[in-house]
């Protein structure tokens, strides 16, 4: 009798949502494929490269993947195309870890837009179509925004103001957004958002790059707290998601929180405190002759605060950062 | 992008060869102000620093980044005008409990002197000496050094979160219910209480935080306002335009040397339901007023002399 229920749940694209415990294993756990998205990014790769140990993983990127390891299935599919439901359909799909999110500055807002929403509602699309019982969608603490008035620690309740101040990032916004409406809509799908704050290490995103600057830049008279994260800890905290029956909104923290000037300290840089308004006039024009890859509205990362409260994390997932704060810094350094 | 890092490496290079030579000079001025601090405040000044509970991280600085090496110089000056030129007579430190408590004081005087005061004799005369906090306005985040300066010293941004964080974390946390219509009060009114604000009631009653009353005197009496400049606040976004006539009087920027009073009450502590209706929340606040009303009007009748 038990058994005859999940074939009349699995409808396509199901509207009403099961009950709670009713709710049918559609396949037995730990025999499902682990898809990642963006698999060839550098938290891609390390993620990959940490999840295939234990579970099997397929990775799909449009980039090549020439490095993988063995047992890896990639895909080099756009996540906009077709072809990504061919992947749900070949194999059982027992999570999807959604990294894919595209933050190039210089790529167009309507590039962004299509890639980072249109192509994760497409990946929404297939995940309820074929009743995927995992999704991990990483956001980032970027989404409440550095403002004068933030809490020190936001929590996940904290409305997300990041695109106020800085457009060029409304669309992580929708893209979290999206997920959270996803969460509701879909209670059969374990639906997990991640929001680190700013992950450190091989990878090329602002905070890494900015660190890795020979001199780097500050404003002078601000000094805020901040966060970082080393991406280590970042996919330990994706495999915690990725444990059965979690699900919620997570602040991922990192070690404990420190002045700007003591991180620059920690890596032993030269530092040039700039005036806030010569510093912004002047990113502004390099810019826009392309000399830079920081948007001026960037600065008020380091001119404001934006710390998130990681205790959810810590009680629920069970995630603990591990890498110390000096390992963290100086992670940047170290080549892939 | 390599051609600006390049030339801020040149610029960054040109900062090093300096800079072994400015750390120097700092050391030297950082050892001499160290010197004078002892003689001024006593060996007892860097004792009582060692004994406040901290709550630091492996960094050294707290959470909300608060760094002893800062905190110390600003309650030394605080310390040196509280000893030395408002001359403050504190009294009922016994009754500052150890963990949690929220510090409801009046507010007066223009600048907020009080509860740089408050913080000295929390430090100076309260055992085991701890470091107050308070809560600033959001707008001091976006000025250069002020929100740097505030933040090391452990001030904190006025949002309801960072309060309930503070108490969770058994700080204690200062709070003037009046606001700025307390500071901003003529002379004409001086000691008489402005409305309380309800939010402090909730955040005691939520986080189960002791209430210790706290009346000021002498505040008052350290810049006289005849009144203010209504006009002039509205066109400078500015919350009040005190009229001060000393301010044309040779250094009378300077605070009269009024000597302060501090007396801090005994605890009270409310219960009930932090989300009750305002006007039963009102009631509390209104025993909280009483009682610091009442302790203001009894500091006023023994005072002798304003100013000794």
């Amino acid at each position: 009798m038990t058994s005859q229920l999940p074939m009349m749940e699995t409808g396509r694209f199901r509207s009403e949502p099961p009950v709670g415990s009713q709710r049918p294993e559609v396949r037995p756990r730990g025999q499902g494929a682990v898809l990642v998205t963006g698999a060839c990014g550098r938290l891609g790769k390390h993620l990959v490269r940490v999840l295939h140990r234990e579970r099997s993983v397929v990775g799909v990127d449009r980039r090549p993947f020439p490095d993988k390891p063995k047992d890896v299935r990639h895909e080099q599919v756009d996540i906009r195309r077709k072809k990504l439901k061919d992947i749900f359909r070949s194999e059982p799909i027992e999570a999807v870890v959604h990294l894919g999110i595209m933050h190039d500055p210089r790529a167009s807002q309507a590039e962004h837009h299509s890639w980072n929403v249109a192509g994760f509602q497409k990946l929404l699309e297939y995940v309820a179509q074929f009743d995927v019982p995992k999704l991990v969608v990483l956001s980032s603490a970027n989404v409440y925004g550095p403002q004068p008035d933030n809490a020190q620690f936001l929590t996940e309740d904290a409305p997300l103001l990041g695109g106020a101040r800085f457009g060029d990032i409304r669309d992580l916004i929708e893209v979290d957004m999206l997920a959270q409406g996803f969460f509701w809509k879909h209670p059969g799908t374990e639906t997990v958002i991640l929001r680190p704050v700013h992950i450190l290490g091989s990878v090329h995103n602002a905070a890494s790059n900015f660190l890795r600057l020979p001199t780097i830049p500050t404003l002078m008279g601000f000094d805020p707290m901040v966060q970082v994260v080393n991406e280590a800890d970042v996919v330990r905290a994706l495999g915690c998601a990725l444990a059965p029956s979690k699900r919620g909104i997570y602040n991922i923290g990192g070690p404990e929180p420190l002045p700007l000037s003591r991180a620059i300290k920690i890596l032993e840089r030269p530092s040039l405190p700039v005036p806030y308004s010569l510093g912004k006039a002047v990113l502004k024009r390099l810019w826009s002759f392309r000399l830079t890859t920081f948007p001026a509205p960037e600065l008020d990362h380091i001119r404001y605060v934006c710390m998130v409260d990681d205790s959810r994390a810590r009680n629920e997932l069970g995630y603990r950062s591990e890498v110390p704060i000096e390992e963290t810094l100086r992670s940047v350094d170290i080549p892939a | 992008m390599t051609e600006t890092s390049r030339s801020l490496a040149r610029i960054g290079g040109r900062l090093r060869f300096t800079a072994p030579f400015a750390r120097r000079l700092l050391d030297t001025a950082s050892t001499s102000v160290d010197e004078w601090l002892t003689t001024k405040l006593g060996e007892e000044f860097s004792a009582r620093l060692s004994r406040v509970p901290l709550n630091l991280t492996k960094t050294g600085v707290d959470p909300f980044g608060m760094d002893p090496q800062w905190a110390k110089y600003a309650l030394a000056s605080i310390a040196f005008l509280h000893r030395h030129y408002f001359r403050t007579e504190v009294s009922g430190t016994e009754n500052i409990p150890a963990g949690r408590v929220l510090l409801i004081a009046n507010h007066s005087g223009q600048i907020p002197i009080d509860g740089a005061l408050i913080g000295a004799s929390l430090f100076m005369d309260v055992e085991p000496p701890r470091i107050m906090r308070a809560m600033v306005e959001k707008w001091t985040q976006t000025l250069p050094f002020v929100s740097l300066f505030f933040s090391r010293v452990g001030q904190v941004v006025g949002v309801p979160e960072n309060a309930k964080h503070l108490l969770m974390n058994e700080e204690a946390l200062l709070v003037f219910p009046e606001g700025v219509r307390g500071i901003s009060k003529p002379f004409s009114k001086r000691y008489q209480l402005a409305d309380f604000g309800l939010g402090f009631m909730r955040l005691a009653i939520e986080t189960g935080t002791p209430i210790v009353p706290i009346a000021v005197i002498g505040g008052e009496e350290q810049y006289i306002s005849v009144g203010n400049f209504d006009a002039l606040a509205k066109l400078l976004h500015a919350p009040v335009v005190p009229i001060l006539p000393q301010l044309l009087l040779p250094f009378g920027a300077l605070p009269l040397p009024t000597r302060y009073r501090i007396a801090f009450g005994e605890p009270m502590r409310f219960g009930g339901d932090p989300d009750d209706d305002d006007a039963i929340i009102e009631e509390k606040v209104f025993l909280v007023r009483a009682t610091v009303q009442s302790m203001l009007n009894r500091g006023l009748k023994t005072r002798k002399s304003i100013f000794f």
